[in-house]
Order: structure tokens, then C-alpha cells, then sequence
């Protein structure tokens, strides 16, 4: 994973809350098997509509996404953040996330920092006033600058100390494999092990036809 | 120490506790695998070189992608059919247990885990699937992950994880009759909120919970994540006890007695604290309907759809007026008023044998009304099997719906089954985002007696609303069949059969146990 410090883009108002991860990204586009190139599936509902924020020029090469509270609520779909990566976002302010799409984004290097509401409403009225300004993210200092405002972000000190070392959460976890193994040695007979399997007796399943 | 129930769920999986910030490193009992969000995790451990370390603790289900009719011809979508392909070949490389569609013991994988006994009380259960909180119901902490997460699960069996809060949600009373814990659901989302519960695990208490059946309470804990939080649970106790007892997985002879032993310890101490608590009075419960695009926009049925501008709220002020045009709604008109044209009843939420056996009870020699389509899916394949079995698929036919296969199929439209732009469904799923259902797609979310009389009646309605015959009692809903039609297939013997997914040498496309699909 990339190493993140500080990151400086143009800054994106989505004056919305309760962006869903249906609308973040639709269904219909999880059904592809690869990592990468989601890019076309962000906020496909909203592509259409001409006055939608990211089909305005000034905006369309955004980097920093400011959004309504409630960012990233419903499914957990992990395609939502690769989504937005994949168009080109490194950085969402927002003053509440969703808590699965805010681990998620951590794992994947976006940056996931809530802001309070006066705050967002500040960042908003700079980046509607004059669409095109930049916004700089500093993960060490925890601040977003836009012009000359300067406001405060809240991010947990191990996603942040994750992000800025690039670090690879399975490859920390693995460094504890003696740990699992010990753990593993006390688990009750109990509990389930879905190998051997074992079901009912198979039964031919019919298949249902068009009425 | 004094602890909650999910606490001390917690507290048993502990590998590592987190220090200076870092998170806990919890063990994973069982962790389940759909399509959808498991092909790139898996790519990623093919690219580090990594294995499943507990295949024995995995199981994979196909469920998202597969259709509901015609499930013996090749799946018509190329992109769902690549899905599925990926995890039958996944399965095979990483020697994951896989029931592939036509097998008896495919079905969405919230429905495949309880049925086979292998979600039990004090487990940690996970999948990449928001709705994983369905588990909850036994008293397992239970919570949907995302694909990174699923990666790290099957290489490590652990998940590194920060502590949540803790929120008591008590439903007191008695629900009144023609209610059912879809209703208490949605009238807690509404109360609280689509981001009420963020931070938290829920846990569901009170008499009302407690009279719940396996299936109902399933049904709550299903749509923990609408109301914000990653999981819900309820204590396990003998209702519990019983659902399990003789299931393919559950343990037997001492291991039984063990288990129960420890399960009748998983309850949330009387000094215990929670960090937040809710009340509710089931007595003062009705049908819920939602009217909005979250499922927080939730009304009671005899209300009207909201007024906007009454509403003192900004932010909530605006969100309304963009759900009524979405929805296609006038404000002020009565709930009961709005015609719908399709009748979904399905999905992880209320797609098990007791909501089926409740729709029976409402549409038996009844017909459907001539403006809507019906589709009844059952949540897994044994689960159709059984209705079968009960003759329940006889009277769906008969009142004019489809009776299809098995799978998530219109709750989230990524198979054939979807909406077209404008329709607007009443749907027992569990989401009514836009375009969930298919694009410019109306959802309301009922219950399955909402669903039962609205379909009979062509709009929103209750079985109130229906002149149903004395001798039907549609306050039972304690998972027995009806009267007189048929025994259950289960409560069978149990077989040990061949594991379903072609581990090595066993023959690809003709898995043991399951019919080749051509």
C-alpha cells in the first residue's frame, strides 16, 4: 500500500447525506471479478444528470470528496471505495461515514476523516464559491486547508499510522501466527467445522420456469 | 466483572488484546463466502502467495448472481455467470466447501449457515455481506465485512477490530395481532434512525423478543446494519436451543451438553451496563410500511405519506422532498391509498419457511389482484423444499404468484428479478435505496402479511384490512406448518456425504451431492 503524508487535490462539494453505497456504487457493477477499474460505476445514477457536481469541469478531476453526513451507509461492499480510488479520490471528508465503508477505506489507502458540520459547511461554501480550489490533507497534522481555511479532521491514530507507513494489514496480523496457533489449541470441541460436511440426505432441486 | 452479552462474546475471542490504540485481534468461528465480494480477496492471496488457513471454518454459497428460473441452463448475464465461475474455481483451488446452485443446500448464505447448524450461540461470525448481522439471532456476534476483510479472514482466521459500543434495544409487551418482528424492526429504525446505531452492537430484549421464534428473530437481527450497526444480537436460550438441536452441525452427545452448558451463560449480566438503551412498547406497534429511500423512512400503515415542509429539520426536510419525487409520492396521501405493481416476497430478511407459511395462511384460496405480479423466492433451496413438502407452493400458484428458486434475487436485482424504472414494488427485503431493486425501481419494505394483503388488495394494506375467516390464526407465527399439509423434511437423519466442492481428484461441474449443471 502507498505511503501517505500529505495529499493536495481539487476539492469535490457533494452537498448530500446518506449517500448509500447503492449510490456510491449500484449493484449491477459488483459483478465483475478483478481488483481495479471501477472508475466508470462511481455514482453511476447520478453520471447522467449533466448538473451532477462531477460533471462539471471544474470539479471533474477531483481528489478530495466533501459529503453530506452519513457517508458510505448500507451495504459493505468494498467496491464503493475502489470505486472512488479508481476515479482518482484519495481523501473523503465527510461528518459522519458509515462504520464498515470507513474500515474498508483505511484497508484500501483512502483517507476517511470526519469533520464536524460547521466545519463541512465551511469547506462547502469555499468549494461552491469557487469551484476548482484546492484542498490539502495533512494525515500528521490532521488538517484540511482549503484557501486559507485551515479545519481540523478526526481520524483513529492506527488507520492514520497505517495509512502514513503503508502498512498491509495481514502481513501485521501474520506477525502474530504463534498467537493464533495458541489460541486455536483452546477452542472447544463444540464449536462448528463445516469440513467433513454434512447436510441432509441431496434431493434434485426443479428448476422453476417463466409463467 | 459484570459484562453484556456481547462482551463476553467478544472477551472469548481474544488472540491479542490491541495496546497503545491498535485494535483487538479477534478470532472467527465461521466465516461464510458468496460471490460477490470474495473474488478479489481471493486474487489477492493467490498474488501473496497465501493459503485459506481453516478451510474446516469456511463455507461458500452462491446466492447474489443466481437466477430464479431456468437454474439448469447456463446463467444468461455473462458478467453473474463469470462470478459464479470465479467461485466454483476459487473453491476448488483453495479446497473451500462450495453449494453451488442446484444443490439442495444452496440458498443466501444468511439462510445456509443457521439451517445446517453451523451458526450457533457464542460464535464470531463473519461474511462479506452487510446482513451477516442475521447470525445475531442465536446469540453469535455476527457482522458483515468487506472484501479486504474477507481476505484477511480466510488467511489469518482473525480480524483486528476496535471495540464497539454497547445499546440495549427492549421491546416490552405483547405485539398485537397482524404485527410481526418486521414491524418491530422498522419501527426501531425509524425511532433511531438509518445511522442511530453506528458505533454499536444492538442487543434485542423483552418479552415481546423473547415470544419471538428462530425465523422472527432472525428477522430483526437482519436489519441491525438499516439502523446503523454492524451487529445484533439476542441471548440464546431454549427457543434457540431447540431450532439447533439435531441440525447437520450442531454438536451431539457431550459436546451438546457442553455447549449448552456454556450458551446458558451467554446473557448480559444484571449489573451490566450498556452504553446507550431503548424502549419500545410492543403493544403500541402496527404495520410498518417505509414510504422514503432509507429504511428509516418508516410510517406506520394507517398514517399518510409525510409533508415536507412540516418537517423542522433542514437536512431531513430536503432528504424527504427528494425520496416523495424519487418515490413518485404526493404528500398527504394515505399510505393504504398507494397502488403498488409487484409483490416481492424473498431475501435474507423474510425469505424463511415460517414467512412463507404466514403468506399461505393469508392467500389460501384466495387470487391475486389482476394490477400486480407476485414473485414468492424462497431464501434457500431446502427451504423451497420444505414449503413443498407443506403444500405451500400449491396455494402461491393457485393464488396466481411465482413460485421460483432460491437466492437473493429481486431484494437487490443483481439477477434477472428487477424492477423496471418507475415500478413500484412492496418488498418483505430489507432496503429501499434508489434503484436497489433495479434503476428508477420504487421500493416500500413490508412485512409478509403487508405483502399478503397487498397483494390481494392491489395497494398497501394489512390482514386488517382483509376479511379473513375466524379459523385462520395469524398470530402464530411459532414456526409451526399450517394444518394438515404435509410433515417437514427435516428432522430426518442426518448424512455424512462427501464434501460438495471438488476438492482434488473429484470430477469438476458434478460436484458429489449436487446435479451437474448443463
Amino acid at each position: 500500500m502507498e505511503k501517505i503524508h500529505t495529499h493536495t487535490g481539487v476539492g469535490v462539494p457533494l452537498r448530500r447525506s446518506n449517500v448509500d453505497t447503492d449510490q456510491i456504487i449500484p449493484a449491477v457493477y459488483l459483478k465483475r471479478v478483478t481488483r481495479t477499474g471501477f472508475e466508470d460505476a462511481l455514482f453511476a445514477a447520478w453520471r447522467g444528470d449533466p448538473s451532477f457536481v462531477l460533471n462539471q469541469e471544474a470539479y471533474s478531476a477531483g481528489s478530495v470528496l466533501v459529503a453530506g453526513p452519513d457517508f458510505g451507509t448500507g451495504s459493505s461492499r468494498e467496491h464503493a471505495v475502489w470505486a472512488l480510488k479508481d476515479y482518482g479520490f484519495r481523501v473523503v471528508l465527510s461528518s459522519r461515514f458509515a462504520d464498515i465503508f470507513r474500515g474498508n477505506s483505511g484497508k484500501q489507502g483512502l483517507v476517511a476523516g470526519v469533520v464536524s458540520p460547521e466545519d463541512l459547511e465551511i469547506l462547502w461554501k469555499i468549494l461552491e464559491t469557487r469551484p476548482g480550489t484546492e484542498v490539502t490533507v495533512d494525515l500528521e497534522a490532521k488538517t484540511a486547508t482549503a484557501d486559507d481555511v485551515t479545519v481540523p479532521f478526526q481520524i483513529d491514530d492506527y488507520t492514520r499510522w497505517r495509512l502514513m507507513e503503508g502498512l498491509d494489514d495481514i502481513g501485521l496480523t501474520l506477525q502474530q501466527a504463534d498467537k493464533i496457533t495458541a489460541f486455536e489449541a483452546t477452542r472447544e470441541p463444540w464449536r462448528p467445522k463445516t469440513l467433513p460436511a454434512r447436510h441432509l440426505p441431496s434431493v434434485e432441486i426443479e428448476a422453476a420456469r417463466p409463467v | 466483572m459484570a459484562g453484556t452479552l456481547a462482551e463476553k462474546v467478544w472477551e472469548a475471542h481474544l488472540v491479542r488484546r490491541g495496546e497503545g490504540g491498535s485494535p483487538d485481534l479477534l478470532y472467527i468461528d465461521l466465516h461464510l463466502v458468496h460471490e460477490v465480494t470474495s473474488p478479489q480477496a481471493f486474487e489477492g492471496l493467490r498474488l501473496a502467495g497465501r493459503q485459506v488457513r481453516r478451510p474446516d471454518l469456511t463455507i461458500a454459497t452462491e446466492d447474489h448472481n443466481t437466477p430464479t428460473l431456468d437454474i439448469d441452463r447456463p446463467i444468461a448475464d455473462l458478467t453473474s455467470r463469470t462470478q459464479i465461475d470465479t467461485l466454483r474455481a476459487n473453491a476448488k483451488e483453495f479446497g473451500v466447501r462450495l453449494h453451488s446452485l442446484g444443490d439442495a443446500d444452496q440458498g443466501i448464505v444468511h439462510q445456509v449457515g443457521p439451517q445446517l447448524g453451523l451458526t450457533m450461540p457464542g460464535l464470531t461470525v463473519v461474511c462479506g455481506d452487510s446482513h451477516t448481522s442475521t447470525h445475531g439471532a442465536f446469540g453469535a456476534l455476527a457482522f458483515g465485512i468487506g472484501t479486504s476483510e474477507v481476505e484477511h479472514v480466510l488467511a489469518t482466521q482473525t480480524l483486528p477490530l476496535a471495540p464497539f459500543k454497547t445499546m440495549a434495544i427492549t421491546v416490552n409487551g405483547t405485539l398485537p395481532a397482524g404485527t410481526t418482528s418486521k414491524d418491530i424492526i422498522l419501527a426501531i429504525i425509524a425511532k433511531i434512525g438509518t445511522g442511530g446505531g453506528q458505533g454499536y452492537v444492538l442487543e434485542y430484549r423483552g418479552e415481546a423478543i423473547r415470544a419471538l421464534s428462530m425465523e422472527a428473530r432472525m428477522t430483526i437481527c437482519n436489519m441491525s446494519i438499516e439502523a446503523g450497526a454492524r451487529a445484533g444480537m439476542i441471548a440464546p436460550d431454549e427457543t434457540t436451543f431447540e431450532y439447533l438441536e439435531g441440525r447437520p452441525h450442531a454438536p451431539e452427545g457431550e459436546d451438546w451438553d457442553a455447549a449448552v452448558e456454556y450458551w446458558r451463560t451467554l446473557r448480559t449480566d444484571d449489573d451490566a451496563r450498556f452504553d446507550a438503551e431503548v424502549v419500545l412498547e410492543a403493544a403500541d406497534l402496527e404495520p410498518f410500511v417505509t414510504w422514503g429511500t432509507n429504511p428509516g423512512q418508516g410510517l406506520p400503515l394507517s398514517a399518510s405519506v409525510p409533508v415536507p415542509a412540516d418537517i423542522a429539520d433542514e437536512g431531513e426536510r430536503e432528504t424527504a422532498a427528494k425520496a416523495l419525487e424519487y418515490m413518485g409520492l404526493t404528500a398527504g396521501t394515505p399510505l393504504r391509498d398507494i397502488p403498488v405493481d409487484t409483490v416481492f416476497i424473498g431475501s435474507c430478511t423474510n425469505g424463511r419457511i415460517e414467512d412463507l407459511r404466514s403468506v399461505a395462511k393469508v392467500v389460501k384460496g384466495r387470487k391475486k389482484a389482476d394490477s400486480l405480479r407476485v414473485l414468492v423466492v424462497p431464501s434457500s433451496a431446502r427451504v423451497r423444499l420444505q414449503a413443498e413438502a407443506e403444500g405451500l407452493d400449491v396455494i402461491f400458484k393457485e393464488f396466481g404468484a411465482e413460485w421460483r428458486n432460491a437466492g437473493c434475487s429481486m431484494c437487490l436485482g443483481m439477477n434477472p428479478d428487477q424492477l423496471a424504472p418507475g415500478e413500484r414494488s412492496a418488498s418483505t427485503s430489507n432496503r429501499n435505496f434508489e434503484g436497489r431493486q433495479g434503476k428508477g425501481g420504487r421500493t416500500h419494505l413490508v412485512s409478509p402479511l403487508v405483502a399478503a394483503a397487498t397483494a390481494i388488495r392491489g395497494t398497501l394494506s394489512s390482514v386488517g384490512d382483509l376479511d379473513l375467516p375466524d379459523a385462520i390464526d395469524i398470530t402464530t407465527f411459532d414456526g409451526t406448518p399450517l394444518d394438515g399439509v404435509g410433515a417437514s423434511p427435516l428432522g430426518e437423519s442426518v448424512v455424512d456425504l462427501p464434501i460438495p466442492v471438488a476438492i482434488g481428484s473429484a470430477p469438476s461441474g458434478s460436484a458429489a451431492g449436487q446435479p451437474a449443471l448443463r
